[in-house]
């Protein structure tokens, strides 16, 4: 029955794209918020009236932030091959569209978590101030801990965009099920597979984002 | 004992200085309540904020128990604003954290005790401020008052000498109004901790400052002890927080003098004098008659005090002045 909707679903393969993809988000994720946590928090206190204001080095992040993200993502993955062959060994399969992921969406998600800061009442960092806290305890005692429902809520978007990034890293060989459409749902034109890779995309935002969600709602004490 | 030296502020807008404190001289007792009071943008949250340097003067000095804390560096400052504690209007609690662990978060920033010891220190907080039930809450599950009793607890984590309150009660309703500010008298009391509290209400400054100080434009125009400042106003800008505080105005008042005939006095009785049948007694003996046109017997802090509106007519008029002047109250001659 199976068989005869989907004569060109070759499981396995299915399987090891989704795996592939899978490691490819898990992989991206996790250095973009090794890198945008720091960056968003660095964003927000040298921000304007904020705790460490640098108007230097802000206008300098920002630009560098808003460049980043004014590429698009397919020609960044083409530009960002040289450095990821320097930095991985190889520009192909999952180590190879880590590099180009991460660098497309930390700028991103830093821009998010910079939001989800300004979002935290000035009150509660003058409290803090006023107990004799260090710019450190402000930062990890009430900014980080006051803004988690909002840096949740940035990391699930982040991981839905990245999840259509890793769709377009097909186009450097970065495999996954956006490659697998791409190379047989659209160019050997095989429609079946097409549509199972659309369903198991959808199937993945939509955990993404409702695990996302519920995470959102325990962690908020409003 | 807090006292400003010539201290002044201005904000740098946009390259213009705008000044929000012109030089100041003031003296806070150790252990006394200092009310400090005036309308928006009068300069007290700056004057309030300058005194932990959350905001930093732009002159003079201000010391502390002699100690000029404007000259401390870093270090110093966050050491000494572990030893002044401060409550807010819209309390700043940590919405993430439980009311346990939002008192017990200057514990935790100032690292000098362990995690039994801190445990026990907040038990004991939440105690005083009769929250030991809510530990576990949340500040969204509790309401203003207990809001701003956790803000207390948590202010006094540290076992400050000095405790600022920005507004404290402002965004509270009356009936919790007065059970905070009765806590924070308590405290005064029991702990013998010097209060400095900003506020635009003249209520809350007649429940339990020592002294007040009125502010106008950046300016101290007038500060003394509440009964004097409150029973007898000099400043414009005193007289109309006084009035309000009492639900009248002036043109009102003036009005309802049209009315009346005879002489129109202002007495002014306190302590022990608030009891005394005087006017009973004197108009038994002047043969005067009396009516009142305004009053009020009421409390500052702990004492009684009664202040009357009279108009008097007929009888020995000049006799019954003089019985006044005599007695233990305060005349006033407004017609």
């Amino acid at each position: 029955m199976l068989e005869q909707l989907l004569p060109n679903v070759f499981w396995p393969e299915i399987w090891q794209a989704s795996l592939d993809t899978l490691n490819m988000l898990a992989g991206a994720m996790l250095f973009t918020v090794l890198l945008g946590l720091p960056l968003g928090v660095l964003l927000f206190l040298t921000g304007p009236r904020q705790l460490l204001e640098q108007p230097t080095v802000y206008r300098l992040l920002s630009f560098v932030v808003n460049l980043l993200r004014s590429v698009p993502f397919v020609i960044l993955l083409i530009l960002m091959i040289p450095f990821t062959e320097l930095l991985v060994g190889t520009s192909l399969g999952v180590p190879g569209a880590i590099p180009p992921l991460v660098v497309g969406a930390t700028p991103f998600f830093g821009r998010l978590v910079e939001t989800a800061l300004r979002e935290v009442d000035r009150g509660i960092i003058e409290a803090t101030q006023a107990m004799g806290a260090t710019t450190r305890q402000i930062i990890f005692s009430a900014l980080l801990p006051e803004a988690r429902p909002g840096i949740i809520a940035a990391i699930t978007v982040t991981a839905i965009t990245l999840v259509s990034y890793t769709a377009m890293s097909g186009l450097i060989g970065g495999g996954g099920l956006g490659d697998l459409a791409v190379r047989y749902g659209y160019q050997r034109y095989q429609p079946d597979v097409m549509a199972v890779t659309v369903v198991l995309l959808l199937i993945l935002v939509q955990i993404l984002q409702s695990a996302g969600d519920r995470l959102v709602v325990h962690f908020s004490r409003k | 004992m807090i006292e400003f030296d010539r201290v002044h502020k201005a904000y740098l807008v946009n390259g213009r200085s705008i000044p929000a404190l012109q030089p100041t001289n003031l003296s806070i007792e150790a252990g006394e309540v200092f009310g400090l009071i005036g309308h928006s943008g009068a300069g007290k949250s700056t004057l309030l904020r300058l005194i932990n340097r959350l905001e930093e003067p732009s002159g003079g000095r201000i010391l502390i128990d002699g100690e000029d804390v404007t000259a401390l560096d870093q270090h110093g400052l966050r050491r000494f604003r572990q030893q002044v504690g401060m409550i807010f209007q819209h309390f700043n609690l940590l919405s993430s954290k439980t009311v346990a662990e939002n008192v017990a978060l200057p514990l935790k920033l100032a690292g000098e005790l362990d995690r039994a010891a801190i445990a026990e220190r907040v038990a004991e907080l939440l105690e005083r401020v009769g929250l030991a039930e809510q530990a576990g809450k949340y500040p969204a599950q509790l309401s203003g008052g207990q809001k701003q009793r956790v803000g207390i607890a948590r202010a006094l984590a540290t076992r400050p000498k000095i405790l600022l309150c920005d507004e404290a009660t402002s965004a509270l309703d009356p009936q919790t109004t007065a059970s905070v500010l009765q806590l924070l008298a308590e405290i005064n009391r029991e702990l013998r901790l010097t209060i400095v509290l900003i506020t635009h209400e003249m209520d809350v400054i007649r429940r339990v400052c020592d002294r007040v100080a009125v502010l106008d434009a950046g300016t101290i125009v007038e500060q003394g002890p509440v009964a004097q400042v409150f029973l007898h106003p000099q400043h414009p800008t005193t007289r109309r927080f006084v009035l309000e505080s009492e639900h009248l105005d002036e043109d009102s008042l003036h009005a309802d003098f049209e009315q009346v005939p005879g002489r129109i006095l202002r007495l002014t009785f306190q302590g022990e004098a608030t009891y005394a049948p005087l006017l009973g007694t004197v108009a038994r003996e002047t043969g005067v008659d009396y009516s009142i046109l305004a009053g009020r017997i009421d409390r500052i802090k702990d004492t009684p005090y009664g202040q009357l509106t009279l108009a008097l007519t007929g009888g020995d008029l000049d006799a019954a002045l003089a019985r006044f002047e005599a007695a233990d109250v305060h005349l006033e001659v407004l017609r």
